[in-house]
């Protein structure tokens, strides 16, 4: 299976930090793979999905995305990723439609082909009715929804994910996941980020448990369940892995 | 799209759409209707002033009549029915009550009268005429006498020069006049008379466009200044676009996708500049409609609105490239907005809104020439007042242009220091 990120020694200290957020991290992801990063608050996830997405400079090491970098390649990273954020990326006084018509638009998308995609993603993610109504009258289920969709308009070949399910009611949720495992059926690789460990258990092909900047462990869900003497599931690998106290960051 | 989106953004932001179009009406208003009335001489508009006449002579009659026939101060001589002293007048005008009085001392004109008789008698005996003439006691001493004003400590000092310069011209031309008299008085056999008018006067000549005089009024000064000022308001509303986005998120997205920082501040300025434009032709539109209708003079744009255009879309690139450097830096819009507005009030201040930039001291001079606000101004002066062509202002909106250029390239590079890959 050929390679799609390939990162290398990369570490990330940031401004008055007191301890690096991600150190040393060498990764492989490939093509076709539901990537899971799991990991407390602080682990470096969010860290490490900025770094992928351009949002934040490393302070050492580097990484190739369908073997571009940014510093050569920039804009052809940006054609074939997908970024859904943690919040709500969203304007809230426009529409549905609105704000996928305009990020659509972003990626090249124009005309017929816009509006069509555009339809047909509200469709499938059960919010076509609602496609001329504000975001600020959604509830978070439907915003995370828009949200998803905003970030797959233009078919990306790597999808980054960063807490896509946080906050939203369990149906809201399985549409989600569904919608995302139709895509990678489709040619789409997902990195994902989540709190969710069963959600991950069954979604993702690959996982990787991060603590402290560091991966702990890394393999298939199945492959680290049995890893751990007497894990039955994958929170019992994590809570393993990296301890029961609290890890409130700021 | 941008464009669009940008427009879309505003139209469903009501307190938004109020501030860049309702308020600069508000305040062009409100401006011109207060700064015509401090300089127009209308009958309502008159301001009382006390007047303690000890002397009752000529002199304190002169002043009187003066001040009545000014058409800018009405005379107060009585408070409730009472003649005025001094200590009340002193104790009103400290008070706010009133805005000056004048305390016209004892034997004033008997005084200067005798300073007079014996300033004229002394040379007329240089001249060996004194066997001829009427003798007046010169052994007398007259002393100095003062003409005491109180102002309101609120009153402003250019008010205060002003009602002094003009009170002291009136007190020049009573003693010219009693000169004059007294000579005549002297030396006349009562066919000899002097003329008592002023030899010099002064003609302001004003420039002229296809021989037509242009008057300038407080219309045609004030509404290029308050425009520029309404306009770069629109500092505010801009940045808080710009951190808005930040903190709601989309700017991660904006960020991540293949279309450059660039072309979305290009998709913001654009939008925000055919706001500017319509804010300036409002504003200019008020000036000549309904100014009228407010006793105001209208704003007489004729053949200057193109020009004047000009001078407005550079001051909207000048306003719009400050509004993306602070919306850039600014991290949440508690900074931005504070800062935006206290920005502008200090850019109209250096840049000659209030106080003309002649009026300042050296090195104020110097610091409102690098003004924006000030380039602006000039340029709308250039055209309106001093009817210059498109090369007279071209300094004026090249510094506009380059100060726009500046800031958007500060503003983009501290974003890919901060952010960039």
């Amino acid at each position: 299976m050929k390679t799609l990120i390939q990162i290398l020694k990369l570490s990330k200290i940031y401004k008055d930090a007191e301890m690096y957020s991600l150190d040393d991290f060498s990764l492989s992801i490939n093509e076709g793979q539901i990537f899971g990063l799991l990991g407390p608050n602080g682990a470096g996830k969010t860290t490490l999905i900025s770094m992928l997405c351009g949002l934040v400079k490393p302070t050492s090491g580097s990484f190739l995305i369908n073997n571009f970098t940014y510093a050569n390649n920039g804009d052809d990273i940006k054609k074939i990723i997908g970024v859904v954020p943690q919040e709500y990326a969203l304007y809230p006084t426009l529409t549905a439609r609105e704000n996928l018509m305009y990020f659509g638009s972003m990626y090249g998308l124009k005309g017929d082909n816009l509006k069509e995609k555009v339809i047909e993603s509200l469709d499938l993610l059960g919010l076509l009715k609602f496609a001329d109504k504000r975001i600020e009258t959604f509830s978070g289920g439907m915003k995370r929804r828009v949200n998803l969709i905003a970030g797959i308009l233009h078919n990306p070949k790597i999808l980054f994910l960063d807490e896509p399910t946080v906050g939203v009611d369990v149906q809201s949720k399985n549409v989600v996941i569904d919608y995302l495992k139709q895509l990678n059926k489709n040619g789409t690789t997902i990195i994902y980020t989540s709190h969710h460990l069963s959600e991950a258990q069954d979604f993702c092909t690959d996982i990787a448990i991060l603590d402290r900047g560091k991966i702990y462990a890394q393999g298939t869900p199945k492959h680290l369940i049995a890893s751990i003497e007497n894990a039955r599931n994958l929170e019992d690998v994590y809570i393993s892995l990296t301890g029961k106290e609290l890890r409130d960051d700021i | 799209m941008s464009v669009y989106k940008e427009f879309l953004l505003l139209k469903r932001d009501f307190g938004g759409l109020v501030i860049l179009f309702v308020m600069p009406l508000v305040l062009i208003i409100t401006v011109t209707l207060i700064q015509d009335s401090t300089f127009k001489s209308i009958s309502d508009a008159k301001i009382p002033i006390l007047l303690v006449d000890y002397d009752k002579g000529n002199v304190s009659k002169t002043v009187f009549d003066n001040l009545q026939k000014s058409n800018i101060f009405t005379v107060v001589t009585k408070i409730d029915n009472k003649l005025i002293t001094e200590s009340l007048a002193k104790e009103a005008v400290f008070a706010g009550k009133y805005q000056m009085a004048i305390i016209i001392p004892e034997k004033l004109s008997a005084d200067l009268q005798n300073k007079i008789d014996q300033n004229v008698q002394k040379i007329v005996n240089s001249f060996g005429m004194s066997d001829t003439l009427a003798k007046s006691d010169n052994t007398k001493v007259v002393n100095q006498k003062e003409v005491k004003l109180y102002f309101d400590p609120a009153v402003q000092m250019s008010f205060k020069n002003a009602v002094m310069s003009s009170i002291d011209k009136m007190i020049s031309q009573i003693e010219t006049k009693s000169i004059y008299a007294t000579f005549q008085d002297q030396l006349g056999d009562g066919t000899v008379s002097f003329e008592q008018n002023s030899f010099i006067s002064f003609k302001e000549i004003m420039p002229k466009i296809n021989d037509k005089e242009i008057k300038p009024n407080s219309v045609q000064h004030n509404v290029p200044a308050w425009t520029l000022f309404a306009i770069f308001f629109i500092i505010i509303p801009l940045s808080i676009n710009i951190v808005k986005e930040k903190t709601q998120g989309t700017f991660i997205r904006l960020r991540t996708n293949p279309v450059s920082n660039s072309i979305v501040l290009a998709g913001k300025t654009i939008t925000y500049l055919i706001i500017c434009m319509i804010q300036f032709y409002m504003m200019v539109a008020v000036a000549i409609f309904l100014f009228p209708h407010l006793g105001l003079p209208a704003l007489n744009v004729e053949g200057h609105l193109f020009m004047m255009s000009v001078v407005a879309l550079f001051t909207g690139f000048a306003a719009i490239g400050f509004g993306i450097l602070l919306g850039t830096i600014a991290k949440t819009s508690e900074q931005s907005a504070p800062f935006g507005a206290t920005s502008v009030i200090i850019l109209a201040a250096i840049g000659g809104v209030w106080v003309p930039v002649f009026a300042m001291s050296k090195f104020m001079q110097i610091v409102a020439k690098s003004s924006p606000m000030n380039w602006g101004l000039n340029a709308f002066y250039d055209v309106l007042l001093r009817n210059g062509t498109i090369s007279a202002i071209l300094p004026e909106i090249g510094l506009l242009f380059l100060f726009f250029i500046i800031t958007t390239a500060i503003a983009l590079l501290y974003e890919k220091k901060k952010r960039g890959v």
